[in-house]
């Protein structure tokens, strides 16, 4: 249709979602409608094929235990370190990062950061804020639900938003964290961004 | 509204917290040490509470809120969410429990009602609630009083699944009922099921609670956990039918098991091996009137 085809399309891509726990629906309905193909994670060899994948929210703890069992922690590493874009929302930014400050549990240390889970407290402090993004023009609405933040990040990954000193969105080469749910929102521009700038569709 | 622009507890917070749950395991516990083996068999929450409900059943009396020591000891112990129960109506012990910061508070027909005509209101409070309903009109009144998840009741103690089957397609053949409705039938079906009109609409538009609805009272084994799945759970509670049986730390951890990859047999079939003996079940036939949880509540 336009001179960038440059070869025969074979439909829509593929992004997968890490579907063992947690909030996997909600982001298969949105990337449904920005045109691409959801796929639900749940072994290693749904991984094949993939153009980005969502490590979304739920208990880190018990998506880690998972991952692990199913071989899907190591799948996700070399997913990864093979070039593959990742987006982790709270749940994922938890498991996203190199090192935690909590109790140990299973990580996928995908990026240079020392994460603190729960790190706004309790689900009574539980909240929503609209943030400052880097790139974006117009605030964004984070919703946060017992969400981590990185408290460090080493070299190599850009900081996108904080809410004081506390990071709470963060960017490498081919990897995306966010602590809040853009999947809660009507706001797809995270989506977008993420199908855009760190998957290259 | 904070000063720093913080909203809390917005009904998008409180029901985003039950959709961070969905496909995972809460499971009831009675001490710090039980909430270490269900943190570390992979449940999502655990859910503090002094007596477990078949020992509730077994021993009689009023059944309360837990001891607030209890619950801070939990709270210490695992990193996952705590939930705790309040008695239906005793908005002073949800009071009490939103103080000490539980995740989630459970009004709940497991414990004595305290009030005969009233529910809490649910929506004045900043911690979330989850319900019990046994069909379509009552889990859309609590979710009109305020709560952001509603759970089956099933009949808990008695490590029965029947009942919990029963209410959730209940519950889910409600909704299908909607869906298939014309508008001008909706205001009927909303007088005659006893539910607020608006969220009969919604439902009926959108083919699904507008929270998130798990299912308990009387899950035992993998293959019951997997079962409430295939129904159209979004998730399970587990009271008694773990720390009851013959081997807890094995039968959590193959719960959860079951729970995720409840649409693959096989699967559920090795979460069953060698689990020892399940906890001792109850006939429904057996159970008098007065021992009947499910009727609390209305």
């Amino acid at each position: 249709m336009t001179a960038r085809e440059k070869e025969p399309e074979e439909g829509p891509k593929k992004v997968g979602i890490l579907a063992v726990q947690g909030d996997v629906e909600e982001h298969v309905q949105i990337l449904r409608d920005l045109g691409v193909e959801p796929v639900e994670v749940r072994a290693v060899e749904d991984l094949s094929g993939l153009s980005g994948l969502i490590v979304p929210g739920g208990e880190s703890t018990a998506i880690g235990n998972i991952m692990v069992e199913s071989g899907l922690l190591d799948g996700v590493r070399s997913f990864f370190y093979k070039g593959g874009p990742v987006w982790g929302t709270c749940a994922g930014m938890v498991l996203a990062a190199s090192a935690t400050n909590g109790p140990r549990q299973p990580m996928l240390g995908l990026m240079n950061a020392l994460v603190t889970r729960n790190g706004f407290g309790r689900q009574v402090h539980s909240f929503e804020q609209d943030l400052e993004v880097e790139g974006f023009d117009e605030p964004f609405t984070g919703v946060f639900i017992r969400s981590p933040f990185f408290e460090d990040v080493g070299p190599g990954v850009e900081v996108l938003s904080t809410i004081g000193e506390k990071i709470v969105a963060a960017r490498g080469e081919n990897i995306l964290v966010t602590a809040f749910h853009p999947e809660l929102t009507d706001d797809k521009r995270f989506h977008e961004y993420f199908l855009r700038e760190v998957c290259d569709i | 509204m904070a000063e720093n622009g913080q909203k809390t507890g917005t009904f998008r917070v409180k029901s985003g917290m039950a959709q961070m749950l969905k496909g995972g395991v809460i499971m009831d516990v009675v001490d710090a040490e039980q909430a270490r083996v269900a943190e570390e068999a992979g449940a999502v929450a655990v859910m503090a509470l002094e007596r477990v409900p078949a020992d509730i059943r077994a021993q009689g009396g009023v059944a309360r809120m837990s001891d607030p020591g209890m619950i801070s000891g939990i709270q210490e112990t695992v990193s996952i969410p705590v939930m705790a129960k309040a008695r239906i109506g005793h908005f002073v012990e949800a009071q009490v429990l939103q103080s000490l910061e539980v995740d989630y508070i459970d009004e709940s027909e497991v414990l004595t009602p305290a009030d005969e005509a009233y529910h809490i209101d649910k929506a004045a409070f900043e911690v979330p609630f989850v319900c019990g309903a046994t069909n379509l009109g009552e889990a859309l009144r609590r979710i009109g009083e305020g709560a952001a998840m509603i759970r089956s009741k099933g009949e808990a103690g008695t490590g029965n699944v029947v009942e919990a089957v029963r209410h959730m397609r209940a519950i889910t053949g409600g909704i299908r009922r909607l869906t298939v409705m014309e508008t001008e039938e909706l205001m009927t079906e909303s007088k005659n099921i006893g539910a607020p009109y608006e969220l009969v609409r919604w439902v009926a538009e959108n083919g699904r609670l507008p929270v998130v609805l798990f299912t308990a009272g009387g899950i035992a084994t993998p293959a019951d956990a997997a079962l409430m799945m295939q129904l159209g759970a979004d998730g399970v509670f587990v009271g008694s039918g773990i720390f009851k049986s013959g081997d807890p730390v094995a039968r959590a951890a193959s719960i959860v098991k079951a729970t995720t990859s409840y649409r693959d047999p096989k699967a559920v079939a090795d979460a069953s091996r060698g689990l020892g003996e399940a906890m001792v079940g109850r006939e429904m036939g057996d159970l008098t009137e007065e021992e009947r949880l499910a009727a609390r509540g209305w």
